[in-house]
């Protein structure tokens, strides 16, 4: 056989395939939005998960070295800035400063913030750059007014005199940032007193063992690793969440479904156009390649179908589907579009799970009744 | 146009767009990486730990940075009652160190 006959014949199979198929366009329909639904959702959680956390661990690489915080009674306090003087003091460390943030409730909005006091602040006392989900979420622009609550009970007025760049949600989408002495008097902090303490190493590979000096120095605290800050995020969408897991057990029940129902055998609607196919001169091997295409074009289609629109769902239009989720109870939720880290390796993964099951669990049964006596399976 | 031949067209067109989903994924990293850039210098200048993603309780919103106890901060029985829970894992360094 040559190769323009091989393909001439195989042409023939799909049109006889889809004919087939088409006799039962309900069923077919069905099935396609199904798997279709089934291989978009897990394309897309996949998706998601892969370019949220490359992300991560791309903007995360300027996070602090070390980040040194005290603990009481298993819980956070406010760490003595004289701590910093102990830990200058072992040798790779360049520079230990004190940082200063915290959280805000806020009352009339009903949304948390996250007050921070940057190295270097470009305004002045009573004035405050705000985050892009902060000023959605009050309505801010520059120069309006946002009112504070103090530890005290005292409301301050603040004037807005920058809004943080909406390009870095991501990362900035509640912040607050106001001046040391503005933080101080909100939150009513003594000048000895810091959050946390933030460490620069001068070689990244010692920082397990500074962590560990400090840990031995000040029993007290808790040094957390720049690393161990990356890492948190590889965990984000991990299949061992609940949401995935559900997603997971939903999308392996529906394939064990699917293969189930192919496997345990074909309907007699099936059985018998096999009988008449081979009855009019069709060998197994010519009954298999057109069972073969059959699994192929359902599921090749469902699959990429599947993933241009998982694609497009998480990349072109922010994950919409996914936003209740990760929204949760919040007021601010950061708008963002996430940059397409798509890997192969997954793709193909996904490919070999839910293309190759399906076209084999076709062939099987298909198998079978081709090599019945063709009499024998019209009158089954 | 005979069935073969339109699902024969779909399919190429189908693996054209298939193809170009690896294009446009690699125009946009390009296309982002100032920008990713800029969000890495603004967490360097302003220490941050976090993303911004989950808003509603402090060991959601900076989960680096939390305590295990801040999840029972309510009552040592408390269940775990945000949806962020659901979705993001405890940061492995949070229980080795307890």
């Amino acid at each position: 056989m040559t190769v323009s006959s091989w393909i001439q014949k195989q042409r023939y199979l799909i049109e006889m395939t889809l004919s087939s198929l088409l006799r039962r366009k309900g069923k077919f329909t069905a099935l396609i939005v199904v798997y279709t639904s089934i291989v978009f959702l897990l394309a897309s959680v996949m998706l998601f998960t892969e370019a949220l956390e490359r992300e991560a661990r791309i903007v995360l690489s300027g996070a602090p070295d070390i980040v040194v915080q005290k603990l009481v009674a298993g819980r956070h306090d406010l760490i003595p800035r004289d701590y910093a003087d102990a830990i200058r003091e072992i040798r790779g460390v360049t520079s230990v400063r004190p940082a200063l943030w915290g959280y805000y409730f806020d009352p009339v909005f009903g949304a948390n913030y996250t007050v921070m006091v940057p190295e270097a602040f470009d305004h002045g006392r009573g004035e405050v750059a705000i985050g892009p989900g902060v000023a959605k979420a009050t309505g801010s622009e520059i120069d309006y007014i946002l009112p504070i609550w103090t530890s005290k009970g005292k409301l301050t007025s603040f004037f807005v005199k920058e809004l943080v760049s909406s390009e870095s949600q991501l990362v900035s989408a509640d912040l607050i940032l106001m001046s040391e002495a503005d933080f101080r008097m909100v939150f009513d902090i003594p000048e000895h007193l810091a959050t946390n303490l933030v460490l620069e190493v001068r070689n990244p590979r010692e920082l397990p063992v500074i962590a560990a000096k400090i840990a031995d120095l000040l029993p007290d605290t808790r040094p957390v690793l720049k690393s161990e800050v990356q890492r948190t995020y590889d965990s984000v969408f991990s299949w061992r969440s609940g949401v995935v897991v559900a997603v997971l057990i939903g999308s392996v029940l529906a394939f064990i479904i699917f293969a189930w129902d192919r496997a345990s055998g074909l309907s007699a609607e099936e059985r018998r156009e096999i009988g008449i196919l081979k009855a009019i001169g069709w060998e197994t091997s010519d009954v298999i390649q057109m069972k073969f295409w059959e699994g192929t074009v359902v599921s090749l289609t469902s699959f990429l179908v599947g993933v241009l629109g998982a694609y497009a769902h998480v990349f072109l239009t922010s994950s919409t589907l996914f936003e209740p989720v990760l929204k949760g109870w919040a007021v601010i939720y950061p708008e963002f579009r996430l940059v397409p880290f798509v890997d192969a390796y997954q793709i193909a993964v996904l490919f070999f799970l839910t293309v190759v099951p399906y076209t084999v669990s076709t062939i099987v049964p298909s198998w079978r009744a081709a090599t019945i006596d063709p009499d024998a399976v019209m009158r089954a | 146009m005979k069935r073969s031949n339109a699902y024969l067209a779909f399919l190429t067109t189908a693996a054209i767009l298939f193809g170009a989903m690896f294009v446009h994924a690699a125009v946009s990293r390009r296309q982002a990486a100032p920008r990713l850039e800029r969000t890495t210098e603004m967490v360097r200048r302003l220490d941050l730990t976090d993303l911004c993603l989950f808003t509603e309780a402090r060991y959601t919103r900076h989960p680096t940075m939390a305590d295990v106890n801040s999840l029972f901060q309510d009552s040592p029985l408390s269940l775990e009652h945000y949806p962020a829970g659901s979705l993001m894992a405890p940061p492995d360094h949070l229980g080795r160190r307890q």
